[in-house]
């Protein structure tokens, strides 16, 4: 059993959708994918101590050996990105049972349980697998389950929304199925792995600075790197708030894992260099990302927006640790994945619970929140001050890693730019703060939240600060696997 | 070169097409027939790429010594049935549009959610 | 109960005596029941860990202790040295002072959501004792946020817009300064010095060059938004529409010292005084401060408002620890460590007043204060001790501090820190001894809403007290200035 899983990370949320297809009561089929996102979670944590143990996993489907079958490769980066993805899955389906009571109608949530059980099938094969097909596939699979989780939404447009991101979507995805054909066409193999070890030789070849292009382009358009980003803002405001809860933790961090696998392990961090001043690039897009984003996330009114503006601007965080181009850059973008997920997790579902009560994310709900639901906004307040990066919070590593990443190469302006990005940071937030504890509320009696939405909020809000003080964990993990995609490590 | 490679013409002047006919248009079935031409210039891509020189079909046959690449045309075949559950997916949406929004054409729709 | 238990504990008890607090909240003797004793208790602890670090040698050396390393290079530590026991001892005292008067003021003005008050108090005294025991300048960060984030309930605790408004200022003031220039600053000093203790002598040594250090330097005077250097003074003031418990012990004791304080670690144990001697241009720092000094005087003798005068008096008083500090010769370092204690003392003995003179009569200005030296004697007289040591005129602790600040500045022939020193007292005499003209030598000119006598006994009570603890530095200050001589390492 222990050997197969690798391919049970895949098969359990795969194979537990249609059942709870079978399972025609709500109830019933939240129980059942609860269930299949635990087993999940628990496969996750044995594959990252096996990769720990006994260094790279390498699964062979139905038993046609690399490079002829489909190899699923298991180093120290999937696994730590399997561990994030199927967490955040997992909590979120702890709340999802009483997150869609008010948004989506009863006889249409066993279908919501299958559309995220596939969603998150699709996010973990994507990380799990080592055939670069396979990833496009995966990508189709998640992309068309998010496409119709988003639509789900109360709101009319979120179909418009859903429909703008399909097209977008689907233009990335093709994007890198033609970088794909490109590798293709010119090596003859489709396992990462090979690919890796073919392409050095074929460094001067432009088909393959095609194929590098394709596949970066589409990747970034999956990723929601400025000024790819346009889809996110309105995806996420109008989704169900538990989708824009987990797909705010995880769909983007699995596209910046895609990045950094094509990027390092399959061509090289050299590769596009004589061509193209890539990292400079990512650097230029990154901070772009940051301050435009953060510029406009301080005008919403709608709260929900506000943070997909925000997730946006911690995505230019991560291209700009990649873009510095050292391993500490590299450790600081993967430090980035793990705490953002936990930031965005905690802000997006104790979000989710204010919808619960009222209905939607207005900031005119928000007025005097602070008083009514205080446990929901000290969730927030959290979650904020891990977004500015206020030591003792998650927020305040990964910042820190990126820092010392830029010091190291004596980059001053960026210096000041990041901080720059925590000030304005510091204004949105400050401004919801504001309105929640200052401002008198609107007669509407309402009570805290749920407890069963405000467990899981509070688990990964206190994971914000857990993490900030003992990074032991995450900062091994992030060390070794950075160490490692620069080859320098094991 | 240009006779030989009269494939890679093809495919790219599809892409253009298709891509172009995506961001042009207003009318969002429109749109997705444009979605549907630049995915089908791809797969003409990979089977076209397929190809040996002198190789027949990739079926096992009597006689026959040279084959053509299965491999692209599998990879197609997957293809081709995620482009169509996208379609799928896009087609339902597009009624669903219709039905909530009363029109298909992207400016009336920009309208009406201005208007509310 | 040995010293280094004694160390650990002061950060533990006002965190469990804010818990207790909230859960008493419905019984209010009760509560202020456990207000005092935690008040009480914790000032034990810190007489047991100074009577550690006045014993000196291995007992003082050892006071140290690790409690968690966050990243390498980064941990969260305690220490005690001579400084820190010094802000320790002010702000755990003052706090039984200020629960005897808040208990008095509160009750008698019937204020709201008392218990939250108490909570909140009790955390930011946890954060004042986290950051007068941090062993490192990432801990001394730490508890400078958790003391902002705790006084912004107090700041704002009267709920009205105009509370909001001077909350909203106050927290975005001392946020955008911590996390836009004291946090970048931080982070500066660690890539160069590779560490972010507190040592004697200094980390920054040999590892960063003049212009640099300079940069450095404001960027720690400005980033530090608690000592109230002009242009980001102007919380202070704002912060006024707290209640005036509020006001006296956090923005004339705990708030404004913890501010001081940091620089004056940040100047002592980090740059080092060899140092910085030798950094070129160190010197704008000190012209800053002056010109604090002496444009925050101005202000204050335009106000009407008697809090907001006190207030700008604070920004100035302020600045004369951050000058004296700056100046780098022994004898001015005494003078600033001195003023630290006598300007809290001093300062909370004038803002009790004025919030007696509230509760007893409902005045706030200035002009209304005429004869109300007869109506409440003690209360003025108390006013007049206190002003006379913001004065500096013998025999209140003011003046053991400028008179060692004068002899530092006589050390290195700084004429500019002479003339600033005398401008400025001339001015502070200026706004202050009208006051008490006013007080004593006129009629009442404004009549009171009712007739009154003194404030209630609790309030006059810790007015006393804290009136005689301002003598007490001018008769005591031989034992105080040996004692801090130890934290410069200078024979006496």
């Amino acid at each position: 059993m222990l050997s197969h899983l690798p391919i049970l990370q895949v098969i359990v949320p795969l194979l537990a959708a249609p059942a709870c297809l079978l399972l025609d009561r709500a109830r019933a089929a939240w129980l059942f994918a609860c269930m299949a996102s635990l087993v999940s979670v628990v496969i996750s944590g044995l594959l990252v101590f096996q990769v720990h143990q006994f260094g790279v996993l390498s699964y062979s489907l139905g038993g046609w050996d690399a490079p002829w079958g489909i190899e699923y490769r298991i180093d120290l980066l999937s696994a730590y990105v399997l561990l994030i993805v199927s967490g955040i899955g997992a909590l979120m389906m702890l709340a999802a049972n009483t997150a869609i009571r008010i948004e989506i109608p009863p006889e249409r949530q066993p279908l919501f349980y299958v559309l995220y059980l596939l969603c998150l099938a699709g996010l973990l094969g994507i990380v799990a697998t080592g055939d670069i097909f396979n990833v496009f596939v995966f990508l189709e699979i998640s992309s068309l389950a998010t496409y119709a989780l988003i639509a789900q939404g109360r709101d009319r447009r979120a179909l418009w929304a859903a429909y703008q991101y399909l097209i977008v979507g689907t233009i990335g995805a093709t994007f890198i199925l033609i970088g794909i054909g490109f590798l293709y066409s010119l090596t003859g193999t489709l396992n990462m792995q090979d690919l890796a070890n073919r392409l050095p030789q074929l460094e001067n070849s432009a088909t393959a600075f095609t194929a590098f292009a394709f596949l970066m382009v589409g990747v970034c358009l999956k990723l929601a790197l400025f000024p790819l980003h346009l889809w996110l803002p309105n995806a996420y405001a109008y989704a169900p708030s538990i989708v824009t809860a987990f797909l705010a933790a995880t769909a983007t961090k699995v596209a910046v894992y895609l990045l950094i696998r094509f990027h390092f392990s399959v061509f090289g961090v050299g590769f596009a260099a004589s061509v193209l001043p890539l990292h400079s690039i990512f650097l230029a897009l990154g901070l772009a990302g940051v301050f435009v984003a953060s510029l406009v996330a301080i005008q919403q009114p709608n709260v929900k927006r506000l943070f997909a503006y925000s997730s946006v601007a911690q995505i230019g965080y991560m291209i700009i640790g990649i873009g510095i181009g050292s391993a500490t850059g590299l450790q600081a973008t993967l430090l980035h994945l793990f705490n953002h997920a936990l930031m965005k997790g905690a802000l997006f579902l104790a979000l989710a619970a204010v919808v619960f009560r009222f209905g939607s994310a207005d900031i005119r709900h928000f007025a005097g929140l602070g008083q009514r639901m205080p446990w929901t906004m000290a969730v927030i307040v959290i979650g904020g001050l891990s977004l500015i990066g206020v030591p003792g919070t998650v927020g305040f590593i990964s910042k820190w890693y990126l820092v010392l990443a830029a010091f190291e190469r004596d980059w001053w302006p960026l210096i000041i730019a990041v901080l720059l990005g925590s000030l304005l940071a510091v204004i949105y937030i400050w401004r919801l703060v504001e309105v929640a504890y200052f401002w008198k509320g609107e007669d509407e009696v309402c009570r805290e939240a749920p407890l069963s939405l405000l467990i899981p909020t509070a688990i990964l809000a206190l994971a914000n600060i857990y993490f900030g003080i003992d990074t032991r964990l995450p900062v091994y993990l992030s060390d070794s696997a950075a160490q490692m995609l620069f080859g320098v490590g094991p | 070169m240009l006779p030989e490679l009269y494939n890679y013409w093809v495919v790219i002047v599809l892409m253009m097409i298709g891509f172009y006919i995506v961001i042009v248009q207003g009318n969002l079935i429109k749109k997705l027939i444009g979605l549907n031409i630049f995915q089908t210039s791809v797969f003409i891509f990979y089977i076209s790429v397929g190809k040996v020189a002198d190789g027949s079909a990739p079926i096992l046959a009597e006689g026959v010594n040279v084959y053509s690449n299965p491999l692209p045309h599998v990879l197609i075949l997957t293809a081709i049935v995620v482009g169509i559950a996208t379609m799928a997916l896009a087609l339902a949406l597009v009624i669903r549009i219709k039905n909530a929004y009363g029109t298909v054409e992207e400016e009336e729709l920009q309208e009406r959610d201005l208007q509310c | 109960m040995t010293a280094l238990l004694a160390l650990q504990l002061t950060l533990i008890v006002p965190l469990c005596g804010a818990l207790l607090i909230a859960l008493c909240g419905r019984w209010p003797n009760l509560r202020e029941a456990v207000t005092l004793s935690t008040a009480g208790l914790l000032f034990y602890l810190v007489i047991q860990v100074f009577g550690a670090v006045e014993r000196g040698g291995d007992e003082a050396a050892a006071l140290y202790v690790e409690l968690w390393q966050i990243l390498p290079g980064l941990h969260i530590a305690l220490h005690s040295e001579p400084l820190s026991i010094l802000f320790a001892l002010v702000a755990s005292g003052l706090w039984i002072v200020t629960s005897v008067y808040s208990i008095g003021y509160m009750r008698a003005n019937q204020e709201k959501r008392q218990t939250q008050f108490y909570v909140c108090f009790a955390v930011a005294i946890f954060g004042a004792m986290g950051v007068a025991f941090a062993a490192n300048l990432l801990t001394l960060f730490l508890f400078y946020e958790i003391l902002t984030l705790s006084t912004y309930p107090l700041v704002a605790h009267k709920g009205d817009d105009k509370a909001r408004a001077g909350a909203r200022t106050y927290l975005g003031i001392l946020l955008a300064t911590s996390i836009g220039l004291f946090l970048p600053a931080m982070m500066w000093t660690y890539f160069v010095a590779g560490t972010l203790d507190f040592r004697p002598g200094g980390i920054l040594d040999g590892n960063i060059g003049g212009i640099g250090a300079t940069i450095l330097l404001l960027m720690f005077m400005f980033g530090i938004g608690k000592a109230a250097l002009i242009p980001v003074h102007r919380w202070l003031p704002a912060a006024m529409v707290a209640p005036t418990p509020v006001s006296a012990l956090l923005h004339a004791v705990a708030v404004v010292k913890a501010g001081v304080f940091t620089i004056a670690k940040v100047v002592i144990y980090i740059f080092g005084l060899d140092f910085l001697v030798d950094v070129p241009h160190e010197v704008i720092a000190v012209y800053i401060a002056g010109f604090t000094i002496v444009v925050a005087s101005i202000l204050a003798l335009r106000q009407t408002n008697i809090k907001r005068m006190l207030a700008y008096s604070t920004v100035s008083q302020l600045s004369y620890i951050v000058l004296a500090v700056l100046v780098l010769t022994p004898l001015s370092e005494i003078g600033a460590i001195v003023h630290i204690v006598a300007h809290a003392v001093a300062k909370i003995t004038l803002f009790f007043a004025a919030g007696a003179i509230y509760i007893a009569s409902k005045k706030t200005e200035i002009n209304q204060l005429d004869g109300i030296g007869f109506r409440m004697p003690i209360t003025m007289g108390a006013f007049a001790i206190a002003a006379l040591s913001m004065i500096g005129v013998p025999p209140t602790g003011g003046f053991v501090s400028k008179w060692y600040m004068i002899a530092g500045a006589f050390q290195i022939d700084s004429y500019f820190v002479l003339i600033v020193l005398t401008l400025s007292t001339g001015l502070n005499a200026a706004y202050f001894l009208p006051i008490i003209f006013r007080a004593y030598f006129r009629k009442e000119s404004v009549a009171p809403p009712k007739p009154h006598g003194e404030a209630p006994l609790p309030m006059v009570g810790a007015i006393c007290i804290t009136a005689l603890l301002t003598l007490a530095v001018f008769f005591l200050n031989g034992p105080l200035v040996a004692f801090e001589m130890a934290v410069l390492g200078v024979p006496r």
